[in-house]
């Protein structure tokens, strides 16, 4: 049959991104031939070779969706940030860091300087005998040359500019994916503005296969390797950490499948402003101690519960960042 | 400028509003810091209430519950301890001085403890200066 509307118009771009969520796009293997037959890729710096310029030339509105990956954490992303919201009709939040902050985000524990100390100085792989750092402009004598400031915080897409939808995921289950974009492709009616789509209104453990017992109580935490798992039981009843109480369920529950607990990349369900916080409330639930030394003590187990409860959503968090 | 600590006060129903009331009623004087913010149960107090108080620029929280034991809904008290201790845990990591939240039990019949408290609390966080919580998260650097 040939083709009667015309094609849509895609873009995907990474921020400070690790690469997974483009590999997420690919991830749709043959399907992806799908996409290409309802959609033209016209800015995809993984894979094509178009240039900043070329997408400032296009006219506002020009591209149908863009998939926006990866956090903000200098200048050249927040930019683009902006420049990809005033090209594009639909402009995506796409995975965890363009989401919540996601795992860049959690550089916010600490300062540039700091960075840039460890970085360019202390790292045991570094020699750097004239104490060089990167500086935003350096003149040259064939003229001056610029690179993106580095931020002190580590931001989330909406810290920056509005996007229309949240596909959470680190990365993004590529099924999800495939299913909001047939939606679009369909025309079919889209969920209010600000929404998060491709994910459920529900919580991990709501879904959860593992076998829960009412009112079950811990006297230990262990890290994963600590423990043999039985595989059925709930990991939080196994005095395993576990996400599942502060995460929107989405995923297809993979890693629990996977037999690793939950680590919270799909950010907090709904009407949950601090996924760190609720996360707090289900370890206080469980554990199986009314005396404060002995509570103390149990705690003890956790070896970095800020960094754990806040693994994929510090900068959008209710303390976003480290206070100095 | 004096600095005057704002501080948000989370009282169980039963037991530590009572006192306070107590303290009210027999004409105690005490520090005129704290927003009392009235709960059924210390175990009512999320985590997210003591995080929103700071975020809103509070610069110090206090939770207060019956005593061990004398809690009207058996084992509130003992989920807010345990609260209480993850949330130091937690905020001595992101960089907020411990001392700004404290958990005390206090019975019906403890105005008068309730009236120390409160000074003695506002005492320390006035030791402690202005929360710089609220300025650090509005302002992206
Ligand atoms: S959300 Fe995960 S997979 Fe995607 S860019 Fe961030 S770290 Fe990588
Ligand atoms: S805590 Fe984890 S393992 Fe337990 S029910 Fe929830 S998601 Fe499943
Ligand atoms: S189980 Fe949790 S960490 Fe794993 S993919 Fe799903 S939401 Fe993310
Ligand atoms: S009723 Fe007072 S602490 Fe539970």
């Amino acid at each position: 049959m040939e083709e009667t509307k015309p094609k849509l118009k895609l873009a995907v771009y990474w921020a400070a991104a690790c690469g997974g969520c483009c590999v997420s796009v690919l991830d749709v293997h043959e399907k992806l031939f799908d996409i290409i037959s309802a959609a033209d890729l016209v800015f995809w710096p993984i894979a094509l070779d178009t240039k900043y310029h070329d997408v400032e030339k296009m006219p506002d509105g020009y591209i149908d969706i863009t998939l926006f990956n990866g956090a903000i954490r200098n200048t050249e992303n927040e930019e683009m940030a902006k420049l990809l919201r005033k090209k594009s009709k639909i402009l995506v939040a796409y995975g965890s860091c363009a989401h919540l902050g996601g795992i860049p985000g959690l550089a916010n524990f600490t300062t540039k300087d700091e960075i840039f100390k460890r970085v360019y100085f202390e790292s045991e792989s570094v020699v750097n005998e004239k104490n060089l750092i990167p500086v935003p402009e350096y003149k040259a004598e064939e003229g001056t040359l610029f690179l993106p400031s580095f931020y002190n915080d580590v931001r989330a897409l909406s810290q920056v500019t509005e996007p229309d939808y949240y596909l959470p995921g680190c990365p993004p289950q590529s099924e999800r994916l495939l299913e909001v974009f047939k939606a679009i492709v369909s025309g079919a009616e889209l969920p209010p503005k600000g929404s998060v789509i491709g994910a459920e209104t529900k919580t991990q453990c709501d879904e959860c296969i593992r076998k829960k017992t009412e009112n079950k109580r811990i006297k230990k935490f262990y890290r994963p390797w600590e423990i043999k798992d039985d595989g059925i039981t709930c990991f939080m009843e196994q005095g395993v950490l576990c996400m599942g109480p502060a995460t929107r369920a989405g995923c297809g529950y993979r890693c629990i499948k996977g037999n690793a607990p939950c680590r919270g990349c799909y950010g907090p369900p709904p009407g949950v402003p601090d996924p760190g916080a609720k996360m707090m409330s289900a370890v206080a639930s469980i554990i199986d101690e009314k005396d404060p030394e002995g509570i103390n003590k149990i705690l003890e187990d956790l070896a970095d519960p800020a960094g754990t409860f806040y693994r994929f959503s510090l900068p959008v968090s209710l303390i976003r960042r480290k206070i100095l | 400028m004096e600095f005057k600590p704002r501080i948000v006060a989370f009282l169980c129903n039963w037991c530590s509003y009572t006192g306070a009331d107590l303290a009210g009623t027999s004409r105690m004087e005490y520090k005129p810091n704290v927003r009392i913010i009235r709960v059924m149960c210390s175990g009512r107090v999320e985590p997210t209430f003591v995080l929103k108080a700071f975020a809103n620029g509070a610069d110090g929280v206090l939770i207060c519950g019956c005593h061990p034991g004398d809690c009207h809904y058996q084992e509130g008290n003992y989920r807010c301890l345990r609260r209480y201790l993850l949330l130091q845990k937690y905020i001595r990591q992101i960089g907020i001085e411990p001392e700004r939240l404290k958990l005390e039990w206090i019975s019906a019949s403890e105005g008068k403890q309730f009236a120390e408290l409160v000074n003695s609390f506002t005492e320390k966080i006035k030791e402690l200066g202005p929360s710089k919580i609220k300025d650090t998260i509005r302002t992206f650097a």
